[in-house]
C-alpha cells in the first residue's frame, strides 16, 4: 500500500527550544497513528506542521496542507454562526464543487443535522467538538489529523467520536492523532509514534512498545512510562 | 474575500449591542467635540459693583462724558450681575454666583481727570489655577473692550471740540463770546484785511499772523486724526497665506466625521482581526485557505467600508444644516475613503499586536483618542519642542492626514488635498505592512 502523509526530517525550533528535531514517518490509508508523549513533547507542533498550520524550519512533509483535514486541539470555530453556516463557509474557503451538498453530507455523517440551524456558542463541548472535525472533513481530504480530539469530552461522546473515526478510517482516511489518553492510542490507532522533547523515541504498534517493557504487563501507559524512564537512563550514557 | 466578508457582515449583524456601539459612541463624542470647537465660550457671568456717585462725568474740553457710559461698556462684555457693595460682590464669588467680580470705586473720575494717574478697578476672583486663569483672561479681554469703548466717547469728544475751534460759531458755553469766528476762517479775512494795507511793518506783521493761523488750522485738523490713532494705534489687517478660510463651524464638521471614521475603522479592524485569532480559526484559515494579503485587505474592506457609510452619511446629515460645498462631493468621496483605509490598515495592525479582542480594542481605543486631540493642539499653544514633537507623532498616524484631507476636501482649505491622500495611501500601505509581519511571525 503507498504512504498518503510522509513526514521527512521535520524539525522546529522556539528561540533556544528544539520543539522537533529530526521528526520522519509515514502512514498509508486507512491507518490510525497516534502520537503520545509527555507534556512539552512537540505533539502539537507536529501536527501543526502537519497541517500547515505552523511552518517548519527543516523537513518536508507531503501532501499539501490542503490535502490534509485539520482539527486543532481548541475547536476553530465562529461562535456567531450556526453548524451550518461554519460548514459552508469553509466548504467554500476549500473550494468544495458543491458546498451546500457537502454541507448536508457532512451534517449527517457527523449527526449534526438537527443541530445545523444552532449558534455554534450555544453547543456543548461535545458537540463543539463534532463541529470541529467535521469542519477537517468537509473537503474529504486523504489525512486527517486530529490534536487531542477527545480531551474536553466525557466518556459517551469520546465513544461516538471515536466510532466516527474509526468509520472514516474504515472508509480509507489516515487518521493522524495526539493523545494524552494512553488507552485511546492501545484501543484504536494501529500505530503508536512517542516523541519527548522533540526527538521521535519509538514508532510501531502499541503491542510492540508492550512488548519492549514485559514488565508493564497489558498496561500501555505503564508501558510508555517505563519506556520514557529507561531512554532518559539511557541519554546520559549515551 | 467574498465568503469571509459575508461571514463577517453575518457575525457583525448578530452583535447589535456592538453594532449600536461602534455607530451610536463615535458619533456622539465627535459632535461633542463638534459642539466645542464650533461654539466659543459664552461670556463671564461677572458682578459689577459701581461705587461711582450717580451722575459722575469727566470733563473732556467742552462736554464732560459720563463715567455711568464706561460701566454700561463693560456691563455689555459680561453677563454682568450688578451688586450694591463689595461685600455682596464678594459673597456672590464666594457662594459660586458669580466667576469674579469687578469693583469700580468711587475715586476712578478724579484719577482719570488728574492727568497723573489710571483709575483703578479692583477685580475679586477664586476658584482653582485653571479657573482663575480662565477669568483672568476672560475679563482682561472685556476690560480692554469697555476701555476701548470709552477712550472712543473721549476722542469723540475732544474732536468736537477742536472742530467748534476751527469753525468758530457760538461757543458760549465755554464762556467765549458769541458767534466766534473759527481758527480756520481767519486766514481768509486776514487776507482781505492785508490786501487794503500798504506795505510797510504793519502789513508784514499781520501776514505773519495769517501764516501763523493758517498752520494752526491745518495742525488742528491732523490732531483729530493723531487722537484717533491714539485710541487704537494699532489695526489689524488680516491675510491668509494659502487656501481659503475655513469657518470654524464647517472645520467643526470636519473634525466631528474624521473622530468617527477613525474610531469606527480602526476599534472594527482591531476586533475583527483580533476575533479570528480569539476564535482559533486564524490558523485554519492561513494554512493555505486564504493568503494574508487577503485577509488583510478583507478586514480593512470591512472596517472601512463600515467607517466610510457611517462617515459619509454624517457628513451629508450635517450638511442639512450647515453649508457646504456639494460641488466638491467628489473630493469628500476621495478623502473618506482613504481615510477610511489608512484607518483600517492601522486598526488591522493594533489587532495582530493585541491577539485579543478586548485588549485589541482597548489598545485601539486608547491610542486613537489621544491621536485625534494632539492633531488638534494648534501651532504655539505649546512649546515649539513639543509642538514638533506632536507633529512627528501626527505624521506617523493617520488621523492628522485624514483631518487635513477631509478639510481640504470639505471647505477647500490648505494644505492642498493631493499630498494628504498620498500621505494617507502611503500610511496604509505602511500599517499593512506592519500587519502581514506581525501575522506572519506569529506563524
Amino acid at each position: 500500500m503507498s504512504a498518503v502523509l510522509e513526514v521527512e526530517g521535520v524539525g522546529k525550533r522556539y528561540g533556544a527550544v528544539q520543539a522537533l528535531a529530526d521528526v520522519s514517518f509515514s502512514t498509508d490509508a486507512g491507518e490510525v497513528v497516534a502520537v503520545i508523549g509527555p507534556n512539552g513533547a512537540g505533539k502539537t507542533t507536529l501536527l501543526s506542521i502537519i497541517a500547515g498550520s505552523l511552518a517548519a524550519d527543516s523537513g518536508d512533509v507531503r501532501p499539501a496542507p490542503e490535502r490534509v483535514g485539520w482539527a486543532p486541539q481548541q475547536a476553530a470555530l465562529y461562535a456567531r454562526l450556526t453548524v451550518a453556516e461554519n460548514l459552508e463557509l469553509f466548504a467554500r474557503l476549500e473550494r468544495v464543487p458543491d458546498p451546500r451538498a457537502a454541507v448536508a453530507a457532512m451534517l449527517a455523517q457527523t449527526e449534526l443535522t438537527e443541530r445545523s440551524g444552532t449558534l455554534v456558542g450555544e453547543l456543548s463541548g461535545g458537540n463543539r467538538q463534532r463541529v470541529n472535525v467535521a469542519l477537517a472533513l468537509i473537503a474529504q481530504p486523504p489525512v486527517l489529523a486530529l490534536d487531542e480530539p477527545s480531551a474536553a469530552l466525557d466518556p459517551a461522546q469520546r465513544e461516538r467520536l471515536w466510532r466516527f473515526v474509526s468509520g472514516l478510517a474504515a472508509r480509507g482516511t489516515a487518521i493522524v492523532f495526539s493523545t494524552h489518553n494512553v488507552n485511546e492510542a492501545q484501543r484504536y490507532a494501529q500505530r503508536a509514534i512517542v516523541l519527548a522533547d522533540g526527538r521521535m523515541l519509538f514508532d510501531g504498534t502499541p503491542d510492540a512498545l508492550l512488548a519492549a517493557q514485559p514488565e508493564a504487563g497489558a498496561d500501555l501507559e505503564r508501558a510508555l512510562v517505563l519506556f520514557l524512564e529507561a531512554r532518559a537512563r539511557a541519554a546520559p550514557a549515551g | 474575500m467574498r465568503w469571509l466578508l459575508t461571514k463577517d457582515l453575518r457575525i457583525l449583524g448578530r452583535s447589535r449591542l456592538l453594532v449600536a456601539l461602534l455607530v451610536v459612541y463615535p458619533v456622539v463624542i465627535a459632535l461633542l467635540i463638534g459642539l466645542a470647537l464650533s461654539r466659543g465660550p459664552g461670556r463671564p457671568r461677572v458682578a459689577v459693583v459701581d461705587e461711582t456717585p450717580p451722575g459722575e462725568t469727566v470733563q473732556v474740553g467742552t462736554e464732560r462724558v459720563e463715567v455711568h457710559r464706561y460701566v454700561q461698556q463693560l456691563f455689555d462684555q459680561l453677563d454682568a450681575i450688578e451688586v450694591p457693595t463689595r461685600e455682596q460682590a464678594v459673597a456672590k464669588v464666594r457662594s459660586g454666583g458669580a466667576l469674579a467680580a469687578v469693583v469700580i470705586p468711587p475715586n476712578i473720575v478724579t484719577k482719570a481727570s488728574s492727568g497723573t494717574e489710571q483709575g483703578e478697578l479692583e477685580l475679586i476672583y477664586n476658584g482653582d489655577a485653571l479657573e482663575q486663569s480662565l477669568v483672568q483672561s476672560q475679563l482682561s479681554s472685556a476690560l480692554a473692550e469697555a476701555n476701548l469703548g470709552f477712550s472712543k466717547q473721549i476722542q469723540d469728544v475732544a474732536a468736537q471740540a477742536i472742530d467748534q475751534l476751527l469753525k468758530g460759531g457760538n461757543l458760549s458755553e465755554i464762556g467765549a463770546p458769541a458767534d466766534l469766528v473759527g481758527l480756520e476762517q481767519i486766514p481768509a479775512l486776514l487776507a482781505r484785511v492785508i490786501a487794503h494795507q500798504r506795505p510797510g511793518p504793519d502789513r508784514d506783521a499781520l501776514q505773519r499772523v495769517a501764516t501763523f493761523a493758517d498752520f494752526a488750522a491745518q495742525n488742528l485738523t491732523l490732531s483729530k486724526r493723531v487722537l484717533a490713532s491714539v485710541g487704537q494705534p494699532i489695526k489689524v489687517r488680516s491675510t491668509l497665506l494659502h487656501g481659503r478660510r475655513t469657518p470654524l463651524d464647517t472645520f467643526a464638521v470636519v473634525v466631528a466625521v474624521s473622530i468617527s471614521l477613525m474610531f469606527i475603522s480602526v476599534l472594527l479592524a482591531a476586533g475583527a482581526i483580533a476575533l479570528e485569532r480569539e476564535e482559533h480559526a486564524l490558523h485554519r484559515l492561513l494554512r493555505g485557505l486564504v493568503r494574508v494579503r487577503v485577509l488583510l485587505a478583507e478586514k480593512c474592506a470591512l472596517a472601512g467600508g463600515c467607517g466610510f457609510v457611517v462617515a459619509l452619511a454624517m457628513l451629508a446629515g450635517v450638511g442639512a444644516f450647515v453649508p457646504l460645498r456639494w460641488g466638491r462631493f467628489p473630493l469628500w468621496l476621495a478623502a473618506l475613503a482613504l481615510g477610511a483605509a489608512a484607518f483600517a490598515a492601522l486598526g488591522v495592525a493594533i489587532g495582530v499586536l493585541a491577539r485579543e479582542v478586548r485588549a485589541a480594542s482597548l489598545l485601539a481605543f486608547l491610542l486613537s483618542l489621544p491621536l485625534a486631540f494632539l492633531a488638534l493642539v494648534p501651532r504655539g499653544a505649546v512649546a515649539r519642542g513639543i509642538y514638533d514633537s506632536i507633529n512627528v507623532i501626527s505624521f506617523v498616524f493617520p488621523y492628522k492626514a485624514a483631518l487635513q484631507a477631509l478639510d481640504a476636501a470639505v471647505n477647500g482649505s490648505a494644505p492642498a488635498i493631493g499630498g494628504s491622500l498620498a500621505h494617507l495611501a502611503v500610511l496604509a500601505l505602511a500599517f499593512s505592512v506592519l500587519a502581514g509581519a506581525g501575522l506572519a511571525r506569529s506563524r
